[in-house]
């Protein structure tokens, strides 16, 4: 096992140049991902924050919706930070794009209101180790309803869950990406090293989505 | 402990709106246009920069009663434009609770020698520039993103270009330079020693730099991109077009595929006609936004 990782970032609008710089420092090949095709060969993807209405409308046209559905069914390793997490979940209330729907949760766009009561904390985040996790809220969302698959991995000291895992799927409602701390990233990677695609089943995947 | 409006949270926005277009609306509706475009960001105002131009008089801020209209029917995030130094309309912004102030020479300038001091707001500012040295200024001041400014209005690119090449051969500079020269150059280009030395160590500004200010045609847009800027302002240019929801779609997705030539070209099909444009040369000197602010 000494093949080098892939991970693409989803770059249609976002903050997807900071997520290719945190992978970079942990010592894998990151790609901007602009068109589904650009998919094939990733080992994961990072979906950035941004604005989760810009994003979901971009993914459209091009079909990464239906791409990144087929891929989730095969445990492609995802991880959605802000309008990622968005994106990934079954949903939020006033959101009229559709999501990718992976992720078994309901959440809650803005549900901190406006930019002036964005805000830093460090958040405590057992699966990391014992230091708090300098987590970076912007206009952001949080989970509102989980499946029973779903791991909460942090949770704000109201109880408003932040970050969850459900299998091979990662989400943050905060930007690991817009600090120098690099334990989420980390942790992302190590997903995206247990996961072992079935390369027949990748194979037939791959003819599905006509690439 | 949370830790509301500090540097972090205030840059941070601005990251999140990089690869995207923000749209001036002056209505609900067209707000909502926006939203479905696929736009990041609105700008709430009571006129675009089109009608200020033709219409004279005092620019000022929009009537709050707009705005506040505007933020109730849109999720993306609201900008409004204060004018230059006016750091009470700038408060009134804040306290409506508008996610960015723009700073912005479009309005009449309230001070013609100082700018609001940006720190002392929980809310971010953008402001505009010219070049490299007046991008620092306002940084040092506080703002939390650049734009270049173009000349608003115009539907014509060419002073977009200029900004934006002037700031980025300011950055190229900056780097080529040896140390002992960034202070004359610092000196020189009016802009704090720590900035400077930044930039010379970074290659790139300390934050997110938006295009502005002539942006009428998906092709502007990608041309923008390409030279360096990290998402757009589009103002006149969607709502004074003849079709505004469809070109306002195409200038979304030519500012995500600006790389990509045929996307461009797709996306660019029977758009209709674009917003009336202005020769620069045929403006009055004293008429001219971009040299507004220093």
């Amino acid at each position: 096992m000494n093949t080098r990782k892939k991970i693409g970032v989803l770059a249609l609008q976002g903050a997807f140049t900071e997520h290719i710089a945190s992978l970079q420092k942990l010592g894998v090949e990151a790609a901007a991902i602009r068109l589904p095709q650009a998919l094939e060969s990733l080992d994961g993807l990072i979906i950035p924050g941004g604005e989760s209405t810009t994003i979901g409308r971009l993914m459209l046209p091009y079909g990464f919706v239906k791409a990144l559905r087929i891929l989730s069914q095969d445990g492609f390793p995802m991880f959605g930070t802000c309008a990622g997490m968005i994106l990934l979940s079954k949903g939020a209330l006033d959101l009229d794009v559709e999501t990718i729907g992976a992720m078994d949760i309901k959440v809650r766009r803005n549900a901190f209101g406006r930019q002036v009561d964005s805000f830093e904390t460090l958040l405590p985040v057992p699966a990391l180790g014992e230091v708090p996790f300098p987590a970076v809220f912007i206009r952001a969302p949080v989970i509102v309803e989980t499946g029973p698959g779903v791991e909460i991995l942090a949770s704000l000291p109201d109880g408003a869950p932040v970050a969850a895992r459900q299998g091979n799927l990662l989400v943050s409602a905060f930007h690991p990406e817009l600090t120098s701390d690099l334990r989420f990233h980390a942790y992302f990677l190590d997903i995206v090293s247990a996961y072992a695609p079935n390369v027949i089943a990748s194979e037939a995947k791959q003819s599905e989505l006509g690439t | 402990m949370l830790e509301k409006g500090n540097w972090k949270v205030k840059t941070g926005l601005a990251q999140m709106l990089k690869g995207g277009v923000i749209m001036d609306v002056v209505t609900p509706e067209q707000a909502k246009i926006a939203e479905d475009a696929g736009a990041c960001a609105v700008m709430a105002l009571e006129r675009v920069p089109a009608d200020i131009r033709a219409s004279g008089g005092v620019a000022r801020m929009a009537d709050p009663s707009i705005i506040s209209a505007i933020m109730e029917t849109v999720s993306i995030p609201v900008m409004a434009k204060c004018r230059i130094g006016h750091f009470v309309e700038a408060r009134v912004l804040e306290a409506l609770g508008v996610d960015f102030i723009d700073e912005s020479e479009v309005l009449t300038p309230a001070d013609e020698s100082h700018h609001v001091w940006k720190h002392d707001f929980k809310v971010p500012f953008v402001c505009g520039c010219r070049d490299l040295g007046e991008a620092l200024r306002r940084i040092a001041e506080g703002a939390a993103m650049i734009r270049t400014k173009g000349e608003a209005g115009t539907g014509n690119i060419v002073e977009a270009v200029r900004h934006m090449r002037a700031v980025q051969d300011g950055i190229r500079r900056l780097q080529a330079l040896p140390e002992e020269e960034l202070v004359a150059e610092a000196k020189a280009m009016g802009a704090s020693l720590e900035l400077v030395m930044e930039v010379h160590n970074t290659g790139k500004l300390p934050v997110v730099n938006f295009a502005a200010g002539g942006i009428a045609t998906p092709t502007d847009a990608a041309l923008m991109m390409q030279l360096g800027a990290e998402g757009v302002f589009v103002g006149s240019g969607i709502f004074k077009s003849s079709d505004p929801a469809p070109r306002a779609q195409a200038i979304v997705k030519a500012t995500t595929h600006y790389q990509d030539p045929a996307i461009i070209a797709e996306v660019s099909k029977g758009l209709g006609i674009a917003m009336p444009s202005l020769d620069i040369k045929q403006i009055p000197t004293e008429e001219l936004l971009a040299t507004r602010g220093w």
